[in-house]
C-alpha cells in the first residue's frame, strides 16, 4: 500500500491529523469491487488511491481459446449490465477482420437492442447513482425500485427475443441469431411508452428537489481539459463539453440513418452528467421507434446456421472495432490467424478509462460526495478488470 | 403506595412502549413498501403482522459479536446508556388526563433534557467499536445532535410560552379551544421547524447522516450484532416515537378530541395524532436525498437556529402583550 502513488492535495484546514480509511472492495456503494484507499482530514478527502483489479477473469485470454461462435457469448459478461454492447463489440471486430457483409435487417435489429440496452443501463444507473446518495432515494431504495422496474420491462422484451434476460447471445457473426417474434414490436411500443411517461415523473421527483440539486450541482466537476486528456468517453465526456459519440463520429451497424442527436452539458459537474443520460434516455427511445418503423425486411444473417463451433473461420489479419456504449467508447482489437478462434483479442472497457479520472477530481470533496462522483462515473466492475 | 402505584404504571408504560416500537417498525415498513410500489412483510402471520416478532426473535438469538480490537467496557455498555434515555422520555409524557407514570411541573424541560443525553451512548458506540467508519459516524452524531438540539429546544418552547406552563398536562389543556399548531403564523412556522428539527434529533432522512449506510455502511453501529443491535435500534425508534408523541402533544392538542373526557378514548385520539407525525416523518424518509454534512451544520447554525430564536422572542412579545393564550 505505501508503494502505491498517490495523489494528494493540500488542504490545510490546520488539523495535522489525518486518517487513512479503506472504502471497498467490500463497500455498498463499491458498484462491484472498488477500493478506494482514502486519505481524510475530517470529513474532507484530500487523497485517493484506487485499486482495481479484483473481479479480473482472464477475457482477453480466454478469448484465445474460444471460437468466434462460442465468445460472443462470453464477450457480455465483461459488461454484464449492458450485455449487447459486448457482444456487439466482438462480431463487428469479427466481421471488420474477416470483410463479411451484415445484412441490413440484421443491422437495424442491432441498433434496435443497442438503444434498448442503453435504456435499461441507464435504468440501472439512476437507480444505483440515487441509492449511493444516500437517504430515501437511496437507503429506502425508492428511486431504485422504480427504476429497476422499467429496466424489469426491457429484460421482459430482451426475454422475448433472445431467451436470455441478463446475457443475451443474441448477435453472432455475420448477423444477429434471432428474428422478432410476432408482436414483439406492439409490445416493444407499448414498453417504450410506459418508460417514456415514469422518466418524466423521475425529472420531476429529482430536479424538483432541492436537497438532489445541492448534492449533485458542482460536485466532481471534470473539466473538459481533464476530461480529454485522461481520456474519458460515453457521458462522462459529453457532461464536460464535448460532443463526441461514436454513432456520429463513426457510424456503425446503419447508425448513419437514424441522425442521432448528441445531448451536450457544458458544467462537467454530477448533474450535468445526470442530465446527459436523461436526454440520452429519450434520444434512444425515438432511435428505437425508428429502427421498429424503418425495419428493412431480408435476412438476419449473411451466413448459414453454424453446424459445429469450429465453422466459421476468419482470413488473417486484424482490426480494431469500437461502439458507443452506454457508458462509453467499448472497443476490441481482434487478430486473426486465420483459424477458428482469434490470435489475441484485447478490448477497451469504457469504465476502465472512465474510472482513471475519480483520483483527479475526488480529492477536496467531503466522504459522501465521493461515493456520489462514483456514481455519477457509472463504473462497471466486470469492464473494468475484465 | 403511590411508589407501588407509579412503579406499576411505569411497567406498564414500558412495556406498551416497547410493543409499540416493534410494531410501529411494521407500520413504517408497510408504508415504504406501498410508497415504492412493493407489497411489504406478508409471510409471517396474517398479512405480515408476526414480522416484528420474528424480527425480534432473530435478533435475540443471533451470535453477539465483539471485535478483538474494541473497547470492551465501553462496547457492551453503550447500547444501553443509548437506550435508557430513549425509553426514559416517555415518563413524563401523559397519555390521557391522569394517565401517565409522572406528570411532572417541568415534563417538556425534562423530556428535552434527557432525549438529548442519547448522544452520550451514540458516541461511546463509535468510539468503542475502534472502527472507522464508526467514529466518522459518531463524530458526525455529535456534530448533529449539537446543532440541532438548540434549534429542537427553541422550537418546542414555543409552545410553552403560549401555554405559559412546562407541565405536559397544562400545555394540553390550554390547546382546548385552539390547537397550538391552527395558532396564527407563530404555530404553523413553530410546527414547521419543529419538525425539521426533528428529523434532524432522531437521525432521519435527509439528516441521517450518522448512518450513512451508502459512505459508512451502518455507521457507529456497524461493528454490533444480535441483540446489543436491537437494544440501538429499539432505542432509536423509541426516541422517533417518543418525540412524535411531544410534537402531537405540543401543537396537536394532545389528547384532545371527540369523547376525550374518557381517558381510553382520549389515549387513542394522542396515539393517532402522534402516529400522523410519524406518518409524515416516514414519508420524509422515504422520498429525500441525504445531504451533506457541512450542508447540515449550515442549515442549522445559519437557517434554523435564528429563525428559531426570532421566532420564540416573538412569541415572548406577544405573550407579554396578550398574556398567555387560555383554554
Amino acid at each position: 500500500m505505501a508503494t502505491l502513488p498517490r495523489t494528494t492535495v493540500e488542504i490545510g484546514y490546520g488539523g495535522s491529523e489525518r486518517l487513512t480509511m479503506n472504502m471497498g472492495p467490500q463497500h455498498p456503494s463499491a458498484h462491484g469491487v472498488f477500493r478506494a484507499i482514502l486519505t481524510l482530514e475530517g470529513e474532507t478527502v484530500v487523497g485517493v488511491d484506487a485499486v482495481i483489479g479484483y473481479l479480473h477473469r482472464c477475457h482477453e485470454k480466454l478469448a484465445e481459446t474460444l471460437t468466434y461462435v462460442q465468445y460472443p457469448t462470453i464477450a457480455s459478461k465483461t459488461d454484464y449490465v449492458s450485455a449487447m454492447t459486448a457482444e456487439l463489440a466482438y462480431v463487428a471486430a469479427v466481421e471488420l477482420v474477416g470483410k463479411i457483409e451484415v445484412p441490413k435487417r440484421a443491422q437495424y435489429l442491432r441498433v434496435l437492442c443497442a438503444e434498448l440496452q442503453r435504456i435499461a443501463s441507464h435504468c440501472l444507473w439512476l437507480g444505483t447513482w440515487c441509492m449511493d446518495m444516500g437517504g430515501a432515494l437511496g437507503g429506502g431504495a425508492t428511486i431504485f425500485l422504480y427504476t429497476i422496474r422499467e429496466r424489469e420491462l426491457i429484460l421482459d422484451l430482451f426475454e422475448t427475443l433472445t431467451g436470455a434476460r441478463l446475457l443475451y447471445g443474441f448477435h453472432q457473426v455475420g448477423g444477429t441469431r434471432y428474428d422478432l417474434p410476432a408482436g414483439w414490436t406492439q409490445k416493444c411500443r407499448e414498453t417504450l411508452a410506459v418508460i417514456a411517461q415514469r422518466l418524466g415523473e423521475y425529472e420531476a421527483m429529482l430536479e424538483d428537489n432541492a436537497f438532489f440539486l445541492v448534492r449533485t450541482q458542482g460536485v466532481g466537476v471534470v473539466s473538459r481539459e481533464l476530461a480529454e486528456d485522461v481520456g474519458v468517453a460515453g457521458p462522462l465526456l459529453r457532461g464536460s463539453g464535448v460532443a463526441y459519440d461514436l454513432r456520429t463520429a463513426a457510424p456503425y451497424s446503419s447508425y448513419e440513418d437514424f441522425g442521432v442527436r448528441v445531448p451536450v452539458e457544458t458544467a462537467g459537474d454530477c448533474y450535468a452528467r445526470y442530465r446527459v443520460r436523461m436526454a440520452e434516455f429519450r434520444e434512444s427511445m425515438r432511435i428505437v421507434h425508428a429502427a421498429l418503423d424503418g425495419l428493412p425486411e431480408g435476412p438476419i444473417s449473411s451466413r448459414p446456421g453454424v453446424k459445429s463451433v469450429g465453422q466459421v473461420r476468419v482470413a488473417k489479419g486484424e482490426g480494431y472495432s469500437r461502439i458507443e456504449g452506454a457508458r462509453g467508447e467499448v472497443g476490441c482489437y481482434l487478430v486473426a490467424d486465420g483459424g477458428p478462434k482469434p490470435y489475441r483479442l484485447k478490448w477497451r472497457g469504457a469504465s476502465f478509462s472512465n474510472l482513471a479520472v475519480l483520483p483527479h477530481i475526488i480529492p477536496g470533496h467531503k466522504v459522501a460526495d465521493v461515493v456520489a462522483i462514483m456514481g455519477s462515473v457509472d463504473p462497471v466492475f466486470g469492464e473494468v478488470d475484465r | 403506595m403511590t411508589l407501588a402505584y407509579h412503579a406499576l404504571v411505569g411497567f406498564i408504560v414500558l412495556n406498551v412502549v416497547i410493543g409499540m416500537v416493534t410494531y410501529v417498525t411494521l407500520l413504517e415498513r408497510k408504508f415504504a413498501a406501498r410508497m415504492q410500489s412493493r407489497i411489504g412483510p406478508y409471510y409471517v402471520g396474517p398479512r405480515g403482522l408476526l414480522q416484528p416478532i420474528a424480527d425480534a426473535l432473530k435478533l435475540m438469538l443471533k451470535e453477539d459479536i465483539v471485535p478483538t480490537s474494541a473497547d470492551r467496557w465501553i462496547y457492551n455498555l453503550a447500547p444501553i446508556v443509548f437506550l435508557i434515555p430513549c425509553i426514559l422520555i416517555f415518563a413524563t409524557l401523559p397519555f390521557a388526563p391522569g394517565l401517565g407514570v409522572a406528570d411532572l411541573n417541568i415534563g417538556v424541560l425534562f423530556f428535552l433534557a434527557v432525549s438529548s443525553l442519547e448522544i452520550v451512548g451514540l458516541f461511546m458506540g463509535g468510539w468503542g467499536s475502534n472502527n472507522k467508519y464508526a467514529l466518522l459516524s459518531a463524530m458526525r452524531a455529535v456534530n448533529q445532535i449539537i446543532s440541532y438540539d438548540l434549534p429542537f429546544v427553541f422550537a418546542a418552547f414555543v409552545p410553552v410560552l403560549l401555554a405559559g406552563s412546562l407541565q405536559m398536562s397544562t400545555i394540553v389543556e390550554a390547546q382546548r379551544g385552539l390547537w397550538f399548531v391552527a395558532y396564527p403564523l407563530i404555530g404553523q412556522l413553530a410546527f414547521v421547524m419543529f419538525l425539521i428539527a426533528t428529523l434532524a434529533a432522531e437521525n432521519r432522512v435527509p439528516f441521517d447522516i450518522l448512518e450513512a449506510e451508502s459512505e459508512l455502511v451502518a455507521g457507529f453501529r456497524v461493528e454490533y450484532s444480535g441483540m446489543k443491535f436491537a437494544l440501538i435500534q429499539l432505542g432509536e425508534y423509541a426516541h422517533m416515537i417518543g418525540t412524535s408523541f411531544l410534537g402531537a402533544l405540543l401543537f396537536l392538542g394532545g389528547w384532545l378530541g371527540p369523547g376525550s373526557d374518557t381517558p381510553l378514548v382520549g389515549a387513542l385520539w394522542f396515539l393517532l395524532k402522534a402516529m400522523l407525525i410519524f406518518l409524515v416523518v416516514t414519508w420524509v424518509r422515504w422520498s429525500f436525498v441525504r445531504i451533506r454534512v457541512d450542508h447540515i451544520l449550515a442549515v442549522s447554525w445559519k437557517l434554523l437556529l435564528p429563525a428559531t430564536i426570532v421566532l420564540l422572542l416573538a412569541t415572548g412579545f406577544w405573550v407579554a402583550l396578550r398574556g398567555p393564550h387560555a383554554g
